[in-house]
């Protein structure tokens, strides 16, 4: 490497991007005075991509498809916005917004997707892949066995990576701008000269896989050369930089449509680039702030082909670009730059929006300008989500990760995580109550467990019902999740992200659970109430009836909080003694994305008065209407969730009406700040905020066209309310709004 | 953390906690069950918040807030009074001087055919005389005024305010309470009268005058 102005280091010599931010970086600690609006160039372009994406609502939520190609890296000619006012360029395809078909996650969804919209794939293709070419869904199918198929029918396992991309995977973009792609390619041809034998099936797979991340280098070249970008050489200059890190991320949105296709930590990493050029008068602060616009513009653009029913469960047509903002250094430094502020402003050039999925990593120790700069922007837009750097980077052990998706810990470059949806532990809860049957059709799910026959629910019998069907269910869970990363490496590799990895890096298994406070607040009602089940002529408990009183978490009350915690203890302990495809860790989540209200649907009455087909509770929640003791008592419960036993995640969504958090602004600022400094503190991982008005989210059902940027945070991501279904939205809107500390 | 006591020996027209005027009812808490719900929120208090104790008027109850107001200063937690400044006996003054690091006092009205309409009490003099108090004392207070159109913001009233006050040393701000209605219902479900009906609540114009007038005399002007 030459780049002669930047401070030398390990990275110079070996691919290690961490080492060239720590070395380089100008940590800011001042306001955002320093902050212009939009360049004429963004306002011009960010006027066509709001037309844009009028028309794609009006059109049903999508603007066109093509059924012609199979999208690739490089299948795509250039496409532009509006070339001449264009500074970092780069679309998914030839035409803004158009959507394109993916079909190695499965055909049969790639068809479904184009049918609802009218149209198929061409002729050639549909034959192809009818009798010739075989998809993860295929080869996820040919080795389900029947158990598998049961649990995810009955609503047991739910929203598999079974028949659409895993995601969840981040690329080191920076890479690309900070080496070129040819560094990054003789590394990996060095890597694959030292794999070798004994040719063992682990051994030959890395081979495959490392000559096929060459392979998807040599098309992201290709993709540059078709903008005339020469992505062989390092970035020069900050546009570079900003274009380069771009185009990385876009060969992986052209080729993956994965649920979740996160960006990482770039902020920090670009600011270097854009710091040097300012010192050296290359650029003034309004070229800055128009590469960081438009490439957030650019990033807001990324779309995906999905069927309807995958609405069900990632409401509103995310994309999850998730960009980590902020937290510290191993070493105490802050990491914040003025580029960190560039990011959040740009909620204010082009106004609110779910994507990119903005993060602050917070820490008590972040520049208290950020911090007050981070709660404005909270408070202004509901648009970004706050997680605890102090916790992820001691408990993980590192200092440049991003977050996948919406909470997961993922360190950049040297480990990836394996997407693993959910299980339904309110179910898993009636199968101890219905002697291992399923509640809704009786089918026989669990050996085990002994009909139970007593008028009353009992604590410990039921305890001890419930432990076997958690050890049952997490084997199941288990072989799925072993299946389907298998065929997804197998037929839908992500070459490009994993050629911007280490080769061989360490893996985590994202298991996650749905129905905490439904478990807690059920278990609550049996411990500390009677509660005595109704049962049909099967002798399935279709209804509880519960005498007294019980306590409900949410409410700061240690014996009901230790029931979640330890609820969420149990299941991950039966997860951890379970072997995983390519000897991954095992982690879990307690995250719902929108799916909360799909998984109620398929869940009968509970013990804690909960009706059949009752939406749950988002993520870690406490149940709705439940958090009666104010927002500091609930907050307080969930922070009682131990990570150590949920180190994939633990999402809180949390909305307050304005007034509530303060008179006037600064007071409201200096209040999310303490709310979110006294949260952390007690080792909670994460917190999306909105500052919201019921009466907003009710006008804005009935007025939709008059809200088209509204962003509302829901459960580890942002949607556009106006995108959600009527049923969606009605199930934020009846959530607890604090309205007092 | 705010803390409402129950009883009042005022009733105020406006009073948006009508159910916190009669002095029984209200639930028996331990003071240790108290300082433990404090800790619990403790991490959420920043460097300015602590605890608050309001009402009802918390200083009918002071000989019983000493020892609450000791442990929490023992265990490093701002202490705060909100007050009507009716009640200066031997136990106020000890918590007022030895425990409470804040006193907001409400003044509801400086005159004193205004005092007794709005409040129901004569002799406006004792809350003023509380002010005089705590301005010996040298510790910190902040005054509090409920601007209801009409009632308490003529701008000559609020001179008036301003004048008796501007040679206070220990008060860091007057806070503005815009008048609502939000009791309303309270006054209902109590089946006493609302007297006050017809008052309206402040423009935004109004609020800013008054800010304007009340700047002359106190460092800072906040409205709540």
């Amino acid at each position: 490497m030459e780049v002669k102005q930047f401070k030398s280091g390990i990275w110079t010599e070996k691919v290690n991007v961490r080492d060239f931010v720590s070395l380089n970086i100008t940590p800011y600690y001042g306001t955002g005075e320093f902050l212009v609006g939009p360049s004429e160039k963004t306002q011009k372009l960010w006027d066509i991509c709001k037309a844009a994406t009028k028309a794609e609502r009006k059109n049903n939520g999508v603007l066109s498809i093509d059924t012609e190609t199979v999208s690739t890296i490089s299948a795509f000619d250039a496409g532009y916005i509006d070339k001449e006012n264009e500074v970092i360029v780069g679309l998914q395809t030839d035409v803004l917004l158009k959507r394109t078909m993916k079909p190695f996650g499965g055909f049969k969804v790639v068809q479904k997707a184009l049918s609802e919209h009218g149209l198929k794939p061409n002729d050639a293709l549909t034959e192809l892949f009818s009798k010739y070419v075989k998809t993860h869904n295929d080869g996820v199918f040919d080795a389900y066995t029947s158990e598998i198929k049961k649990f995810r029918s009955l609503g047991f396992l739910t929203g598999l990576p079974d028949n659409y991309a895993r995601g969840r995977i981040i690329g080191d973009y920076r890479r690309v701008a900070l080496y070129g792609i040819n560094f990054l390619m003789d590394a990996k041809k060095a890597d694959l000269e030292n794999i070798t034998g004994p040719m063992t099936e682990a051994t030959i797979r890395l081979r495959e896989e490392v000559s096929e991340q060459i392979r998807s280098l040599k098309e992201m070249i290709e993709l540059g050369a078709k903008y005339n970008l020469d992505l062989t050489r390092p970035a020069e200059n900050a546009q570079e930089a900003v274009q380069w890190t771009y185009m990385a991320y876009l060969a992986a949105v052209k080729e993956q449509d994965g649920a979740a296709m996160s960006l990482g930590n770039v902020s920090t990493f670009l600011d270097i680039y854009i710091e040097n050029d300012l010192q050296e008068g290359i650029i003034s602060e309004v070229e800055a702030q128009e590469y960081i616009d438009q490439f957030v513009m650019k990033l807001r653009m990324v779309r995906h082909l999905r069927m309807e029913d995958y609405n069900n469960i990632f409401a509103g047509d995310p994309t999850w670009v998730t960009e980590a903002i902020g937290g510290m250094f191993s070493d105490g430094r802050t990491k914040v730059t003025k580029t960190s502020f560039r990011f959040l402003h740009t909620l204010y050039n082009l106004g609110p929006s779910p994507e990119p999925n903005i993060t602050v990593l917070w820490s008590e120790n972040l520049p208290q300008n950020f911090k007050d700069f981070c709660a404005k922007v909270s408070i202004d837009t509901s648009s970004i989500q706050f997680e605890n750097d102090e916790l992820m980077r001691t408990n993980r052990g590192s200092d440049d990760y991003g977050i996948a998706c919406c909470v997961s810990f993922q360190e950049l470059g040297k480990s990836i995580q394996f997407f693993g949806a959910r299980t339904n532990l309110a179910k898993t809860l009636l199968l101890a109550i219905n002697g291992g049957r399923c509640e809704n059709t009786g089918t026989l799910m669990v050996n085990g467990i002994p009909e139970y026959t007593d008028e009353y629910l009992d604590f410990d019998k039921v305890m001890a019902n419930f432990k076997i069907a958690m050890k049952e269910v997490a084997r199941v869970y288990n072989d799925s999740m072993n299946i389907i990363h298998y065929m997804h490496d197998k037929y839908y590799y992500e070459k490009a992200q994993m050629a911007l990895i280490d080769t061989n890096p360490s893996i985590n298994l994202a298991y996650g659970i749905a129905g905490l406070s439904i478990v807690a607040d059920s278990l609550s009602a049996i411990k500390f109430a009677k509660v005595k089940p109704i049962r049909n002529e099967a002798g399935l408990a279709i209804d509880f009836k519960i005498e007294g009183e019980f306590p409900c978490y949410g409410n700061d009350d240690d014996s009901v909080d230790a029931l979640a915690a330890n609820a969420v203890a149990d299941f991950n302990n039966e997860l951890k003694k379970l072997p995983i495809y390519k000897n991954a860790e095992p982690t879990m989540s307690v995250l719902t994305i929108t799916s909360n209200v799909a998984y109620g649907k398929k869940t009968g009455a509970t013990p804690d008065g909960r009706a059949k087909g009752v939406p749950f509770a988002p993520g870690a929640n406490p149940m709705h209407g439940r958090d009666t003791q104010g927002a500091i008592a609930s907050l307080n419960s969930v922070s009682k969730i131990n990570y150590d036993d949920s180190q994939d995640g633990i999402s809180n969504t949390f909305s307050m009406v304005p007034k509530s958090l303060g008179a006037n602004e600064a007071e409201r600022i200096e209040n999310l700040g303490t709310i979110l400094d006294g949260y952390f503190s007690r080792n909670a991982q994460h917190l999306n905020v909105n500052v919201l008005n019921k009466e907003t989210l009710m006008d804005a059902m009935e007025h939709p066209e008059e809200y088209p940027q509204l962003t509302i945070r829901v459960s580890g991501y942002a949607v556009n309310f106006v995108r959600l279904t009527r049923e969606q939205q009605l199930d934020v809107i009846n959530r607890s709004f604090h309205k007092s500390m | 953390m705010v803390i409402f006591l129950q009883g009042c020996k005022l009733k105020c027209l406006y009073c948006h906690n009508p159910d916190s005027i009669a002095t029984s009812g209200g639930k028996d808490y331990e003071v240790e069950k108290l300082v433990q719900m404090a800790l619990k929120t403790k991490p959420y208090f920043g460097k300015k918040g602590g605890v608050t104790v309001s009402g009802g008027e918390p200083l009918l109850q002071a000989k019983a807030l000493i020892p609450f107001f000791k442990r929490l200063k023992e265990e490093g937690i701002n202490t705060n009074i909100d007050t009507n400044g009716r009640i200066l006996n031997h136990f106020s003054k000890e918590l007022l001087d030895d425990y409470a690091d804040l006193v907001m006092l409400d003044i509801k009205h400086i005159t004193e055919e205004g005092y007794l309409a709005l409040t129901g009490m004569p002799n406006k003099d004792t809350a003023l005389n509380f002010a005089k108090y705590r301005e010996a004392s040298g510790k910190k207070m902040w005054l509090r005024y409920v601007l209801i159109p009409g009632i308490t913001d003529a701008p000559e009233l609020l001179h008036a305010l301003g004048n008796h006050f501007k040679d206070y040393k220990t008060i860091r701000k007057i806070e503005i309470q815009p008048y609502h209605k939000l009791g309303i219902h309270k006054w209902e479900s109590l089946g006493w009268d609302y007297q006050l009906k017809d008052a309206r609540e402040n423009t935004p114009e109004e609020l800013k005058a008054a800010t304007k007038i009340l700047e002359k005399y106190f460092r800072e002007v906040k409205i709540n």
